[in-house]
């Protein structure tokens, strides 16, 4: 019999399988448009059943009246970031965006609970306690709001943090990780009180601990680790979605949480395996804790050049290679870039770009802005792709990236880095480093690169002196 | 200020220590340049060229800077006049005692006196190291000169005419002449060897397309301080070293010795036994040999053959035999040297005695002997490796070994068992599509192109965004407290599902191809 609730369940599984299919699309450039388009059919075919689910089930006029407003409201805001953002401020707004979910999740937390244990009399709670799943539910409510609070204080840290709203120096509290460990004990005790006795108190001091324990979470990881951070919290959206599936008993809601939340944490396993870091190490804290920053070594002397000797030594190559990092993108010389990679071309030098896995604040960050600039996307390789052939490149020009083109990583044991896989930039027969000043990167350790015979430093914003170079080219 | 540049008095130098390319810099800096008649001659520069470049042709002893090749003679010594700047490629590693000789108290008048060739081996310096520039020029003619004088082709070849055997080039010393004799030779198709007593040259050795033979050293590296150059080696290195050399003798055809050690006499490499057991016709260029030689036999600027047919080349003035090449690359040093010499730019000489390059290059300054200047530590090569951060730096994790992993996927699977097998029937359902599609998610992720990761986490974004249907079946339903709470939670969740689509699409949008 075909009633709307069957057709919802049907309309479900659809979307999910047209959800795996929008991320099965984003394998390749070729396919990835058709996958989000996956993704926003999928999501249609969801938000149809549902809305015709809630008719279905006699939702009151003005809880229409106000699910039609929310959504408008909710589209119109979102369509309005999406056309507005920077393609540089995508890490804020991926972050900002988890925090939606994680809050949304929390808000259906509570009102699972205020539908179920608070109305004991009422006619879900019976319905489950006839099923004796009611515990379960007990405990699935703690677990989303749990989840999606953490996420949402998480999110919004980070987004502070991404956005410079607030310091990204990583915030370091005595004995930070017996907080974030205690905070998880509090919350194996309370989830075990509060399915034994579901009490209002006990939610609300879980919501408490949750939303400091994110604070905490993300406020103790400096900006370096933010791709890190930000995948990760990519993943906990998933999975306060999933918490949300158990609540409700809806399939969709799980898989697509489960989708979310191991996307991100591959995400983040690709990551820290770019920094040769393990994932509880991050979450532990940032590099400065770990080992200090190596002793003030005399490395020697570093060379300058000037745009004018960067665009003769560009002039005369065959091949050159790009480095880009988050000094790029703060610095938005991604036009400036794409430019001179222009003006490189026209002239028949093979251009291409190397991507440090964790270059920029978000996982595949570069390759976005560097997109937005037009830059042919075949020519953006990364760093395994092109590691190889580094060797064979007549220049190497490093924009605003410090610790990824460190050889001390590949070189020094002893250094907090070591082991990290870099772009071994200084392979190539030049390489000229386009950096604000000698200041170190995130990890606090001095490059070795800048004291290398065949590298010279071109001090000053990367984008007037990329403009510089690219006139002085002409 | 005037800087006058020479006519060089020794009657073998062809070079000349400015081209009109290099008058033309100079004037940049503000100077005037006086070059004396006839002084570019033998580099191919006429005195027009200097003209025209904007160069006075006169008497360089009347300028308050004099430029020269080598140390000016007794005679162009005399001319200049008190005060004046003298630069040149004084050696005074070799002569130590040109400090005093051209100090006021010998010469009657102060004057200051410039070793460009002192220049301390530091990045900040390279581009006025006249050593380094020469020794480049230097290692290639000493290709030149040995295809001149070996009777074959330097690659090997296939011909109608029979096969021809490509030459084999032992370079000895991987300096900057040998490198460029290394590549110069390579490019020319022979097989090319080298040795060096320091190990961290072989990358540059290969990089050029050389193949590197190391002399392995049990002497402990001593402490003497790391001036860039190669040092004299222990005793027991040097009878390793004497092997290595005694057969590699036999089997090459051209040997290149560039050995030098600053300040000494050079090594020997080859003894008369080695150069005896060559094949006839074979060809040694020592480069070494104004210094004493790192042959037995050579003689300084002399070519000799040996009674079994080696031709060994002594030329001292392998550089000068590229006048042209010699006195542009010379030139352009001085010139880089009057950019740290002239900061502002003025045509106004200024020597600062805290630079550790100026003050290392000033033998005479004033008329007061400044020789021999403090070491200058080059700290720029690799420190040696401190191994207690070693040791304590974290054993690499050994990988997983298969039975490892089994147990390890096993006993996860235990867990998820016991946690299935207590969990009531109702939640089994959902956990079992929870798990495969956390499988599916891992594998689908997995094959998303690099390129594509933010545009991945935006969708993700907006599909994590189906939270809505949540709230979409609260509202309106009980109290007034679920449905506010469901409203602003369908609030949030359409801006995540609206906005992380549109972004997406406008992302990928912006991907093209070339």
């Amino acid at each position: 019999m075909l009633t709307v609730a069957s057709a919802a369940s049907a309309a479900y599984i659809v979307a999910a399988l047209l959800f795996i299919l929008a991320l099965d699309g984003l394998s390749r450039h070729e396919t990835a448009k058709v996958g989000n388009n996956f993704g926003i059919a999928g999501m249609t075919v969801a938000l149809a059943a549902t809305i015709a689910l809630a008719v279905d089930r006699d939702i009151s006029s003005l809880g229409l009246v106000l699910l039609i407003c929310a959504m408008l409201i909710g589209a119109a805001v979102g369509l309005w970031r999406a056309r507005v953002v920077e393609m540089t401020g995508m890490p804020e707004l991926i972050a900002l965006l988890h925090s939606f979910v994680g809050l949304a999740a929390v808000l259906v937390g509570w009102n699972g609970y205020l539908q179920v244990e608070h109305d004991p009399g009422g006619a879900e709670a019976r319905s489950l306690d006839a099923m004796s799943t009611l515990g379960i539910h007990h405990a699935e409510v703690f677990i989303g709001v749990f989840v999606g609070a953490v996420t949402f204080t998480g999110s919004v840290i980070a987004y502070l943090k991404l956005s410079a709203r607030i310091n990204s120096k990583p915030l370091v509290l005595p004995g930070k990780n017996l907080l974030n460990l205690g905070a998880l004990a509090v919350f194996v005790a309370l989830t075990v009180w509060f399915v034994i006795d579901p009490q209002l108190w006990l939610l609300i001091v879980v919501t408490i601990v949750a939303l400091l324990l994110g604070l905490h979470l993300v406020a103790s990881i400096g900006g370096g680790d933010m791709p890190v951070v930000v995948s990760m919290l990519n993943s906990y959206s998933g999975w306060a979605a999933a918490a949300s599936g158990f609540l409700l008993e809806n399939d969709l809601l799980i898989v697509t949480g489960a989708l979310v939340g191991s996307s991100g944490a591959y995400l983040s396993y690709i990551m820290c395996k770019a920094m040769n870091r393990s994932f509880l190490s991050v979450i532990a804290g940032g590099f400065g804790i770990e080992a200090g920053p190596a002793g003030e070594e005399d490395l020697g002397e570093h060379r300058e050049i000037t745009a004018d000797g960067v665009a003769d030594l560009l002039s005369q190559a065959k091949s050159v290679v790009i480095a880009p990092g988050y000094g790029m993108a703060v610095a938005q010389a991604q036009y400036g870039v794409a430019e001179l990679t222009k003006a490189l071309r026209d002239k028949g030098v093979d251009v291409r770009f190397a991507i440090h896995p964790v270059a920029g604040r978000l996982p595949g960050h570069m390759n976005v802005l560097l997109a937005e600039a037009k830059v042919p996307y075949d020519i953006v390789l990364e760093m395994d792709e092109i590691n190889d052939d580094l060797a064979d490149t007549d220049v190497v020009l490093v924009i605003g990236a410090n610790d990824t083109v460190n050889p001390a990583a590949a070189e020094d044991p002893g250094s907090p880095i070591a082991g990290m896989p870099v772009l071994r930039v200084w392979e190539a027969g030049n390489v000229v480093v386009l950096k604000r000043s000698m200041a170190s990167g995130y990890a606090g350790v001095q490059n070795p690169l800048f004291f290398r015979d065949n590298v010279a430093m071109l001090f000053g914003d990367a984008k007037e002196q990329v403009a510089s170079v690219i006139s002085d080219l002409r | 200020m005037r800087i006058g540049v020479v006519k060089e008095s020794q009657p073998d130098e062809t070079r000349v220590a400015a081209t009109p390319a290099t008058v033309r810099q100079l004037r940049g800096l503000g100077y005037d340049v006086v070059v004396q008649p006839g002084a570019g001659e033998r580099s191919g520069f006429s005195d027009e060229a200097y003209d025209e470049a904007g160069a006075t042709i006169g008497d360089p002893a009347q300028a308050e800077v004099v430029f020269g090749v080598n140390a000016l003679d007794a005679q162009q010594l005399q001319a200049v006049r008190p005060g004046a700047t003298v630069v040149g490629i004084l050696a005074p590693r070799l002569h130590p005692e040109l400090g005093q000789e051209w100090s006021a108290d010998e010469l009657g008048k102060p004057i200051t006196a410039l070793a460009l060739d002192a220049a301390p081996r530091i990045s900040r310096a390279q581009s006025l190291d006249v050593l380094s520039s020469m020794a480049n020029i230097a290692g290639y003619r000493a290709v030149v000169e040995a295809a001149h004088a070996f009777g074959r082709f330097f690659t090997g070849q296939v011909t109608a005419a029979g096969k021809v055997p490509p030459a084999k080039v032992l370079v000895a010393g991987a300096g900057v002449a040998g490198l460029a004799a290394i590549g110069t030779a390579v490019s020319l198709g022979a097989i090319v060897r080298a040795t060096d007593p320091r190990p961290e040259v072989a990358d540059q050795v290969s990089s050029l397309g050389g193949e590197y033979l190391s002399i392995e050293d049990s002497d402990d590296a001593d402490d003497a301080p790391n001036t860039g150059y190669a040092k004299e080696m222990g005793e027991d290195y040097k009878a390793r070293e004497a092997q290595l050399y005694a057969g590699q003798a036999a089997d090459s055809d051209i040997i290149i010795t560039t050995a030098l050690i600053p300040g000494r006499p050079a090594p020997r490499l080859l003894t008369a036994d080695m150069v005896a057991s060559m094949k006839p016709g074979s060809v040694i260029v020592d480069m070494a040999a104004s210094n004493g030689g790192n042959v037995e036999g050579s003689v300084p600027g002399e070519v000799v053959t040996t009674p079994n047919g080696v031709t060994i080349i002594g030329y001292t003035d392998l550089a000068g035999r590229l006048p042209a090449q010699a006195s542009q690359l010379y030139g352009t040093n001085l010139v880089n040297l009057m950019k740290l010499l002239t900061p502002s730019k003025d045509g106004q000489l200024v020597l600062d005695e805290d630079d550790v390059v100026q003050r290392s290059i000033t033998v005479v300054e004033n008329g007061e002997n400044r020789w021999p200047p403090p070491p200058v530590e080059v700290s720029a090569a690799p420190a040696p490796a401190k191994t207690e951060t070693t040791a304590e730096a974290e054993p690499a994790k050994p990988p997983m070994t298969p039975a490892r992993r089994l147990v390890t996927v096993l006993g996860a699977a235990a867990v998820v068992f016991v946690l299935l097998a207590i969990s009531p029937e109702a939640l089994t359902v959902h956990l079992t599509v929870f798990a495969l599609a956390i499988v599916i998610g891992y594998y689908v992720i997995r094959n998303v192109h690099h390129a594509l990761h933010t545009p991945l986490m935006s969708v993700t974004n907006a599909i994590s965004g189906i939270i809505v249907v949540g709230a979409l079946l609260q509202v309106g339903h009980s109290g007034a407290a679920v449905t506010a709470l469901a409203t602003a939670a369908i609030l949030l969740a359409s801006i995540n599902v609206f906005g992380g689509f549109a972004v997406t699409r406008r992302m990928l949008a912006m991907f093209s191809r070339s």
